[in-house]
């Protein structure tokens, strides 16, 4: 069974259609990139799989795990394991980025009958997590507006989603936190989990090697292929896909 | 954003969890004042005769006093001659242990969460409980004794120490001071009474839970506490009330008196009934606090959690006397509904080198109203004084308000003012953000609260500072889904 199946799916904004019809199934273990130009659409797919409020889905269907994804709050979607890194950081001023994750960890516990973490058990996680994804522990005690490649990469890896959506998470980034970035992807890939990687650009590609490649245009899928595509499309522009 | 805007409404109509009503036998006097009445209660209560006359000559000064109308905030005309003055659980007599106390009294605690068996055993906290106007249990009072610290209701201190009562009780807010004051000193009920000898430091939090409990009877407290030379006590001040309709005026006052190198601590978390999500019914919170550091290097601390009263004018302020004295107020103000709160403080610096902090966090929802109002007066012969404020305002949704009125008056050069002010609102997308991190709505605003008001929460004693939490959550939660 796909993790994610997404089919034929619409939603606007205010009024205006973003996205015309999606179709797209992610297995457990695939890492899937969606490319595309400004407007296409990305980020608002992005959304919409989040929850995001301000969008309104009109038609299609997105099952999660077998279950209506559409259905449940945007709470309930972190909680079945859908992860969104951010594109921009939330700044919450007072709340350290330790207490932010303890409470999101212990949120996702609870909804799956798990007893929530002592003090002793968080901190081992998070000593065991950050060396996972090679972050160091001295941001964790900041507030939340640090520097968002190392934050998103290590709550990802404390939530330890099933489906992670990256949306443009290397806009802006230089070279040192796209690594930081893309190394904190590859040691949490397995074949029971998926990402999706929402990306302008070809060079996160170089990083994250994705399975498929997508091509997002005017709110449909126009191409698909192997990480090839995101090659070619670096060469030819995507004036190539207009045509 | 339509959905959000929703959220935000919902939040802000949580329900008072702690509206219901003990039925104790009351005795009331008649309803109204006039200088009968006053003799009344200071009759009922035995007192000596300085004390009547004192009450007598607060009278008569209130009576030619008009009700204040600087505040930003707004009632309907209080008709103080269709309001008791005095109400007494019947049979009142010394309790020397809880099984002698009215069961029906103890299971108010047992509802309101503060089994005083618990406490005493747990918390090292002795509790002088103040239901309605006077107190029914005073616990470890003889650990204190040992020290020679004296807390008891202020109706027993009146006899067992009058020289004390009569040379503190109006020496910081003198019954000319404002209107409330004037009628609190006319009428004054109970309260609490605390006395700290020289260079003793209190080895426990000192507790008093008030509890407005008889319909339509005012509650007048009237608490005093001193520290003596190089002593050091810690006082909280908790409370909640049953669910009313009729508003109920609340005018109390507390006096500190800091000597030399003495410390007080006072924290507060206050919860009275705010009145319902229409605005009707709740408490009016009309309260006159003042600390003076009379001595050098003495410190006074207000520390407020301010969540109930349908109106709140509460101005905690320090008069810093003593060379090197510090004042110091820490304040969250949460308004939701129909709440109005004007709270702020008062900073007088008088002496040299004396230091203030303000730190204010307000937090408005649904229609409410909150404003800071704040005075910081440096004067002539304070050399080297020095303040900083930090006023800051948090908005949930987009019917509330937030304002902050603050007044500087320096007549001294070499002082240093600061004044630091934000206003923030709880934005979609952080919201958003949280949920999409697993949290709730409802948890994510009680996340974002939380540490909003660390800061404040933090300088209360521990076990307050989890019950202050407890309380900014549930006063903003709702139903949320």
């Amino acid at each position: 069974m796909a993790l994610l199946s997404i089919k034929n799916l619409k939603a606007k904004i205010n009024e205006t259609e973003i996205l015309h019809g999606i179709n797209l199934e992610i297995n457990p273990g695939e890492t899937h990139a969606i490319m595309g130009p400004n407007g296409s659409g990305k980020s608002t797919l992005a959304s919409v799989l989040a929850g995001k409020p301000g969008y309104e889905v009109t038609d299609g269907e997105v099952l999660f795990n077998g279950k209506n994804l559409l259905e449940m709050p945007p709470e309930v979607r972190a909680r079945e394991g859908m992860f969104l890194a951010f594109q921009y950081p939330v700044e919450i001023p007072g709340v350290s980025n330790t207490n932010l994750i303890k409470s999101a960890v212990n949120e996702i516990r609870k909804y799956r009958n798990l007893e929530p973490l002592d003090a002793f058990d968080f901190i081992s996680m998070i000593k065991e997590k950050a060396a996972m994804v090679e972050i160091e522990q001295s941001f964790l005690n900041r507030s939340v507006n640090l520097s968002i490649s190392s934050n998103e990469v290590f709550q990802m890896a404390m939530l330890d989603p099933v489906l992670a959506v990256l949306d443009e998470t290397d806009s802006g980034l230089d070279i040192d936190a796209l690594r930081i970035v893309a190394n904190g992807v590859n040691k949490l890939r397995r074949n029971d989990n998926a990402f999706l990687v929402i990306t302008h650009y070809q060079r996160l590609l170089n990083y994250i090697v994705p399975d498929y490649v997508h091509v997002l245009y005017k709110g449909r899928i126009v191409k698909s292929g192997g990480k090839e595509l995101a090659l070619e499309l670096e060469e030819k522009g995507y004036d190539w896909i207009k045509d | 954003m339509e959905e959000n805007n929703n959220i935000l409404d919902n939040i802000a109509e949580s329900e008072y969890k702690y509206g219901f009503v003990s039925n104790i036998e009351q005795e009331l006097a008649p309803k109204g004042l006039n200088e009968d009445v006053i003799r009344f209660i200071s009759a009922k209560k035995n007192e000596p005769s300085f004390l009547l006359e004192w009450r007598l000559r607060a009278f008569r000064h209130w009576q030619k006093m008009k009700e204040p109308n600087w505040a930003k905030v707004k009632y309907p005309p209080i008709d103080y001659q269709d309001i008791h003055y005095y109400a007494a659980p019947k049979n009142f007599n010394k309790y020397k242990s809880l099984d002698e106390v009215d069961p029906e009294i103890l299971r108010t605690y047992e509802k309101l969460g503060i089994p005083l068996e618990e406490q005493k055993r747990l918390a090292g906290v002795a509790v002088d409980a103040v239901l309605d106007s006077v107190s029914v249990a005073t616990t470890f009072k003889e650990k204190l004794n040992e020290l020679g610290i004296i807390f008891c209701p202020i109706s027993e201190a009146v006899h067992t120490h009058p020289e004390l009562v009569e040379k503190y009780l109006g020496s910081v807010v003198p019954y000319t001071d404002n209107y409330f004051a004037a009628l609190n000193s006319a009428v004054f009920s109970d309260g609490s009474f605390v006395y700290v000898p020289k260079g003793v430091r209190c080895p426990m939090e000192l507790s008093t839970y008030f509890r407005i409990n008889a319909s339509s009877t005012g509650q007048f407290e009237r608490t005093l506490i001193i520290a003596d030379e190089g002593s050091y006590v810690s006082y909280l001040e908790g409370c909640t009330a049953p669910m009313r309709d009729e508003n109920q005026l609340h005018a109390a006052v507390v006096e500190l008196i800091a000597h030399k190198n003495a410390e007080i601590k006072y924290s507060t978390v206050q919860n009275w009934y705010p009145g319902d999500k229409e605005g009707k019914g709740g408490i009016y919170n009309f309260v006159t606090k003042r600390g003076l550091c009379e001595g050098e290097n003495s410190k006074i601390s207000w520390t407020q959690v301010e969540t109930g009263s349908a109106i709140t004018w509460k101005y905690p302020s320090c008069v810093l006397k003593g060379d090197n004295s510090v004042g110091e107020f820490y304040s969250v103000a949460l308004t939701n509904n129909f709440q109005q709160a004007d709270t702020g403080t008062k900073m007088i610096h008088l002496g040299k080198n004396t230091k203030s902090r303000i730190v204010s966090k307000g937090i408005s929802a649904g229609r409410s109203d909150n404003s800071y109002r704040g005075l910081v007066k440096i004067s002539k012969k304070a050399d080297g004084a020095r303040n900083f404020s930090q006023c800051d305002s948090l908005l949930l949704g987009d019917k509330c308000g937030a304002h902050t009125f603050p007044y500087i008056e320096v007549a001294n050069k070499t002082a240093i003012v600061e004044h630091e002010a934000t206003t923030s609102k709880i934005s979609e997308d952080i919201i958003f953000y949280l949920n999409q991190r697993g949290i709730s709505t409802e948890d994510a605003v009680a996340l974002i609260v939380h540490g909003y008001a660390k800061e404040v929460l933090n300088n209360l004693p521990m076990e307050f500072a989890v019950e202050a939490k407890k309380l900014l959550s549930v006063s903003l939660e709702g139903s949320v889904g």
